[in-house]
């Protein structure tokens, strides 16, 4: 996006946000398809409030640098991610944007990615790996429904204190960025991959490490679960659990393709 | 003295430029249009500003971790018209970068706040902390050498006894005045997050050190030992919400401190209750303005600096748009409040993607604690008469002003048509900020710290 239009951006959200406006009612499906559409003269609420919290969410991971981050100013953009999160919940604006059907999502709706994972590698060295919460829409459409199911990771206000335990306990900001920057490459490459088998290219060139399958086998069920996962997989304590099931589950989701691919 | 006259008749003594670096280096990369692109060395950043208890010396902090102190000329009153302008009296390196090398991470040496002991004999005393360390300074004059020694030449040669035929006793000479600093104490290794306050409670023995989750107590001869009198961190660090943002004792009750959150609360602690303050005696919070909500309500709330007036009986906060005054005895809501720049309000969204809306703006009390004062953008700062209600906007710029100029008031216009002499708010430069003001504790004389200069000026005497 270029400064002039970053900066038109921001002054249109600066009229929206300059009283508590603080939610519209929900107009339905012809609103937000509306909005989806097209880039209308105004932004809607809904789509300010998203952009203010990919701009939170960005800030939150540039504070990785060589100075420690300023734990305030972290604690202060967390909160506030949390509110758009619990009011976009309430909103049923999730829902919403989850059943949404193919065609109309498109990457630009990938606000940012959530890789929760440990590497066993790291496990081992008993370091952190960046946690950020989910915000991947559908990505494919009804006909590779298996592909779309899972990819799928929504997650619940649980998220945001995914993000404050990075924030906090961060131990390796360089790593981290790295970690982060290529998911995020894998996870824009796997999905721009229609092909009949791009499940099996997800597992085989991916490394593993990047992705709880907790999160992505409990995803095919229920998307309000994930965000327990989230939490579970998170904190220190249980890093010895969550390696062996993410080795157990790898084998298993080796063989739920197994059985796909050959029907 | 009324605040208008007052501000008509502000004159500039002194501007202190910092050095200059020659490599051009820009302060913030923005590509935002609100922010003006600054050419200077970052060290040069102007951290604190303190006044010390008489007034006399002004010290003042960098990002560069050293210290600058000013001195007052004790000048002939009946000659000049003014007061004694300030010189530099002393320069010293406080703090030095450092390397955490268990978190792969540096310590700044950026010196966060200085404050001053009361003076107890010929020398003066500060404590000045970085994100980590307190270090006590001891700043000494020495104007007399002594001379004649017996076994030594002049040079420090050890002379050759067998030479010595004669004994003289040595005597003092006078010599040119010499001020030196040297570290009495280092208080280190005590906290785990970012040191933000230090305040010297008044048994001057005792002093508190505040990071962004705890609070100590340390005594001024102690070492390697402090008391943890607040712990706010939380079992679960993912549960954490708020965060210490500034705290500080008492001026005449040495049990009593406070400290203010960023969610704008401030706790009132007595040290008699309990060893550990984690229960606040009292609880100062206002209710949020509903029709003023926002997704920045919290933010904005968030508390940068409190300040204990003189008398001990109110306390002054500030948070990102306004200033208050709080009286002791009433928890539920502030006094007084003073609008600082309202005008930002419908901006906090760009001030918010340019990270300016966690600028941490301080204040400050006049002595008689009728004035406050507090900084802002473009380079103004804001007093508020609290007798007169009257307030003022005054500009710190060397274009503007020479030496011995009266500053002239300042005006930004919010909406509709800007008047002749009024500035617009979307031609405010905001990488021009004042965060730190100082107010002499007797006169009129005011210390106000731009990004890299420092001004001080004073009000006419007639």
């Amino acid at each position: 996006m270029g400064e002039e239009e970053g900066l038109h951006q921001t002054q249109l959200l600066d009229t929206m946000f300059v009283r508590g406006l603080k939610r519209k009612c929900f107009d339905g499906e012809e609103d937000i398809e509306g909005t989806l559409a097209g880039f209308k003269a105004i932004p809607s609420y809904n789509l300010q409030r998203q952009s203010l919290l990919d701009m939170s969410l960005v800030k939150l991971q540039l504070c990785h640098m060589l100075v420690e981050p300023n734990l305030c100013r972290s604690v202060l953009i967390a909160n506030t991610v949390r509110q758009i999160q619990e009011e976009m919940t309430q909103d049923g604006t999730w829902q919403m944007i989850n059943t949404q059907s193919a065609g109309q999502t498109s990457l630009d709706r990938l606000v940012s990615t959530d890789i929760l994972c440990r590497s066993s590698k790291e496990q081992a060295e008993g370091k952190l790996v960046p946690v950020y919460s989910t915000f991947a829409k559908d990505c494919e459409g009804t006909q590779s429904q298996d592909n779309s199911e899972i990819m799928s990771t929504v997650t619940s206000p649980q998220v945001p204190r995914n993000l404050q335990s990075n924030m906090w306990e961060m131990e390796n900001p360089q790593e981290n960025r790295g970690n982060f920057q290529k998911s995020l490459d894998q996870i824009f490459e796997t999905l721009e991959n229609k092909s009949p088998n791009t499940v099996e290219d997800l597992f085989s060139e991916v490394d593993n490490s990047y992705y709880d399958l907790d999160t992505v086998l409990t995803g095919m069920m229920s998307n309000t679960k994930m965000g327990h996962c989230d939490l579970e997989t998170f904190p220190s304590q249980t890093s010895a659990n969550s390696n062996s099931n993410c080795k157990s589950d790898l084998n298993e989701l080796d063989h739920i393709v197994e059985i796909l691919v050959e029907s | 003295m009324k605040i208008h006259k007052r501000s008509s008749a502000l004159r500039k003594m002194k501007c202190f430029p910092c050095q200059f670096s020659n490599t051009i280096k820009s302060a913030q990369s923005n590509t935002s249009a609100l922010m003006s692109a600054s050419f200077f060395d970052q060290a040069d950043i102007i951290s604190t500003v303190e006044f010390n208890h008489s007034g006399e010396l002004l010290a003042t902090g960098d990002k560069g971790g050293r210290v600058v102190i000013f001195q007052q000329e004790q000048e002939n009153k009946i000659q000049s018209l003014s007061r004694g302008e300030y010189n530099v009296y002393s320069t010293f390196q406080s703090h030095e970068p450092e390397f955490d090398y268990l978190k792969s991470l540096e310590i700044e040496e950026k010196i966060n706040k200085i404050r001053w002991l009361p003076q107890k004999n010929a020398a003066q005393f500060l404590l000045s902390t970085n994100d980590k360390t307190i270090k006590l300074w001891k700043i000494s004059e020495r104007d007399k050498r002594p001379e004649g020694y017996n076994l030594k030449e002049e040079d420090g040669r050890y002379r050759d006894p067998s030479t010595v035929t004669t004994l003289r006793v040595p005597i003092f000479r006078p010599m040119d005045l010499m001020v030196e600093a040297s570290p009495r104490r280092i208080f280190a290794n005590a906290h785990t997050y970012h040191i933000n306050s230090i305040s010297i409670n008044s048994d001057y023995e005792t002093y508190l050190s505040a990071d962004d989750l705890r609070i100590n107590l340390w005594h001024l001869e102690i070492t390697d030992r402090s008391f943890n009198i607040v712990d706010i961190k939380p079992a679960n660090m993912e549960e954490l919400t708020e965060v210490i943002t500034a705290a500080e004792f008492h001026p005449n009750s040495c049990n009593t401190f406070v400290y203010s959150s960023s969610k704008g609360t401030i706790r009132l602690c007595d040290m008699r209750a309990s060893a550990l303050c984690d229960r606040h005696s009292k609880l100062f919070e206002e209710p949020e303005d509903p029709s003023n909500r926002s997704f920045f309500s919290e933010i904005i709330s968030s508390i940068s600096d409190v300040k204990f007036s003189h008398s001990g009986r109110y306390m002054m906060t500030r948070d990102y748009l306004s200033v208050k005054i709080w009286d002791l005895n009433m928890e539920n809501r502030p006094v007084e409040t003073y609008q600082v720049h309202e005008y930002l309000r419908s901006k906090l969204c760009s001030l918010y993607e340019n990270d300016c809306i966690f600028d941490k703006f301080e204040c400050c009390w006049n002595g008689s604690d009728s004035v406050v004062m507090t900084g802002s953008y473009n380079n103004f700062f804001r007093m508020f008469d609290r007798n007169t209600k009257r307030d003022i906007t005054l500009e710190a710029s060397r274009e503007n002003n020479k030496p011995r100029t009266v500053l002239k008031p300042r005006k930004v216009c919010a909406s509709g048509k800007r008047k002749k002499d009024e500035i617009s708010v979307d031609s405010l430069d905001f990488n021009k900020k004042i965060l730190h003001t100082a107010w002499h504790p007797k006169e009129n004389i005011i210390a106000v710290a731009t990004t890299n200069n420092l001004y001080i000026f004073q009000d006419k005497v007639n």
